[in-house]
């Protein structure tokens, strides 16, 4: 079902246990109990929906292969999303204006909302999940909690993503250099300031 | 979005040949290549492209920096943008195009922006991306809203009565003032198209903004060779301070003995129905003492023809010092 051990309940998985307890409900015919949300209970398989002209694909995320079947118009950013139901990854613009969905292929950043999902078969996809959860943090979402790098957090898959990329890429010492390489990620909170002072403190660190 | 077929050919020869079957290349085309998909996906997103067959050239073998015999720079068309920007040789010999591409978008975009996709990345008009508007460039004959709309934004040189939009290109006007050539394989065979011939004027065609015709896969750009010792400034202006189009730059490129320019190579963007390179400007310049007043000539001599629409006739002051000012950073560098 889920790659990512789930610290507190996700919007998502709320939906979908409140959909396993009206079906645990109606079959035990009595509420209350503990509520185990099961596969098949209103859960996102990793089968798309069936649509017509759907391809099958293999694709690599976070070091599983997913064998799935998408409608070739799905972005990567969908198909991570609704088909794997890997939701850390966040579709704020859906045209390349926000960074809300970068992810890494190949190791490198990209905007996940300007891809087709069948164009990066047999690539290497890393998403938040795949670089650290809430048992094993990587040093930057470490860095994030730290410096308090984000308010309402809805920029933040796509901002870590780019800060843990920016450290592999050329990129200056000072912070203005910090600042030019994550212009591509808008924080609509303003946290930009302590986005900087996470990533220093993880380049500093190194 | 319209649904497509989705294909990778196996071969350049597989990829001409099934885009050759289109009925243009141009807007409106019914095949698509797909490169980095970041002009492409998003239009096709705003049903403005709405091809039914998509040829992904991601795999073919067309992403090679490498040297050509005559000390020149051959560049694959799908070489990343940020693997050209931050490649030794290019950063060295021709730093401009480096300054240009880095300048332009985001890290993200540039890590998935193609060289063939950046010189094919279309108008960012916003009656161009809004198919509830009339737009001569996306519906020949619909009209162009934006000659008494909103065009803070759009072009001042090259414009005609059917379109005013510019072209947002960075990489290209550096590209320019290199004088690059473009090489293209198509159903007829390969041929070489020196830069300033592959983009065209709106006139009375705005649909029409290359010469490419269906089948013809751009394989790569190649550059002569570096001009020894020459002095290389990119200068962009925006409304932000990063990730934002121009409302003006300047691309040049100076050889000078002492305090006299000898050789000079101009091109501006943001002003531009295509990346405008300025013979008039570098006429100013050659010859001339390398100071403001020959600068601010060469800039003059660039806007002379510039035509400002109701919203953006600050653009051409704007480029003036765009441009004196590259000039300037160019001289004392
Ligand atoms: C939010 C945002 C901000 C941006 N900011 C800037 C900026 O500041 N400056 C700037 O310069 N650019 C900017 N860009 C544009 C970006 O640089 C272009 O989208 C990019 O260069 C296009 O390259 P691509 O490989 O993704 O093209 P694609 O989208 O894959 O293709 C574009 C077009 O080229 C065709 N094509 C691709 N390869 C070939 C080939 N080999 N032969 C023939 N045809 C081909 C495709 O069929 C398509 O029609 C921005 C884009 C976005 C989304
Ligand atoms: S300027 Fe060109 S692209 Fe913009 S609305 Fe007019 S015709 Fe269309
Ligand atoms: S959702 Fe992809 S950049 Fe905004
Ligand atoms: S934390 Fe709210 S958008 Fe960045």
């Amino acid at each position: 079902m889920r790659d990512d051990p789930p610290s507190s309940p996700s919007r998502r998985e709320f939906l979908q246990t409140t959909a396993g307890t009206a079906a645990a409900a109606a079959i035990a015919g009595s509420v209350g109990g503990p509520v185990v949300a099961t596969a098949g209970a209103g859960v996102t398989t990793a089968d798309g929906p069936r649509i017509e002209g759907a391809v099958p694909i293999t694709l690599r995320i976070n070091g599983k292969d997913r064998k799935l079947r998408v409608d070739p118009r799905t972005t990567l950013l969908d198909c991570i999303r609704e088909t794997v139901d890997l939701t850390g990854t966040k579709k704020g613009c859906d045209h390349g204006q926000c960074g809300a969905c970068t992810v890494h292929v190949n190791g490198r950043r990209v905007n996940s909302c300007l891809s087709f999902a069948v164009m990066h078969e047999g690539e290497e996809i890393t998403t938040i999940e795949g670089i650290g959860g809430p048992d094993s943090l990587h040093p930057m979402q470490a860095a994030f909690v730290a410096c308090d790098g984000y308010q309402c957090g809805y920029c933040t898959s796509g901002q870590i993503m780019s800060a843990v990329a920016l450290l592999k890429e050329p990129c200056g010492a000072d912070d203005a250099a910090v600042k030019e390489l994550m212009s591509g990620n808008i924080c609509r909170c303003g946290a930009y300031l302590n986005i900087v002072s996470a990533i220093q403190q993880v380049r500093r660190k190194a | 979005m319209h649904t497509f077929e989705f294909g990778r050919p196996a071969d350049a020869a597989a990829a001409i040949a099934t885009a050759a079957r289109a009925k243009t290349a141009q807007q409106g085309a019914d095949v698509r290549f797909v490169a980095g998909g970041t002009t492409l996906v998003d239009l096709m997103k705003l049903n403005v492209e709405t091809p039914g067959r998509l040829i992904d050239i991601n795999r073919l073998p067309l992403d090679k920096i490498e040297a050509t015999a005559d000390g020149g720079l051959k560049i694959g068309a799908t070489v990343r943008n940020s693997d050209l920007a931050n490649n030794a040789v290019v950063q060295r010999d021709y730093s401009v195009l480096s300054q240009a591409i880095l300048a332009g978008a985001s890290a993200q975009l540039r890590n998935m922006a193609t060289t063939a996709g950046n010189l094919l990345q279309r108008t960012r008009c916003m009656y161009f991306r809004d198919t509830a508007m009339a737009c001569n460039k996306r519906e020949p004959g619909s009209g162009c809203p934006a000659i008494t709309g909103a065009n803070r934004m759009l072009a001042v040189l090259g414009t005609s009565e059917q379109c005013i939009a510019t072209n947002p290109s960075d990489m290209c006007v550096a590209m320019a003032a290199l004088e690059a050539t473009i090489h293209v394989q198509g159903a007829k065979g390969s041929r070489a198209i020196a830069f300033g011939e592959f983009h065209l004027l709106p006139g009375s065609t705005p649909e029409r903004e290359t010469v490419l015709e269906p089948g013809d896969l751009i394989t790569h750009v190649t550059l002569p060779a570096p001009l020894a010792g020459s002095k290389q400034v990119y200068l962009k202006l925006r409304d932000r301070a990063s990730y934002e189009f121009a409302l003006a730059s300047a691309a040049v490129v100076l050889t000078m003995k002492g305090e006299t320019v000898t050789g000079a190579r101009v091109a501006l963007g943001g002003v531009g129905t295509k990346p405008w390179r300025s013979h008039e400007a570098e006429t100013a310049l050659v010859g001339q003492a390398a100071d403001a007043a020959t600068f601010r000539k060469a800039a003059e001599a660039a806007l002379r023809d510039a035509k400002p629409q109701s919203e953006n006739g600050f653009k051409i002051e704007l480029a003036k010092r765009c441009l004196a000012y590259a000039l300037k950073t160019a001289a004392t560098a």
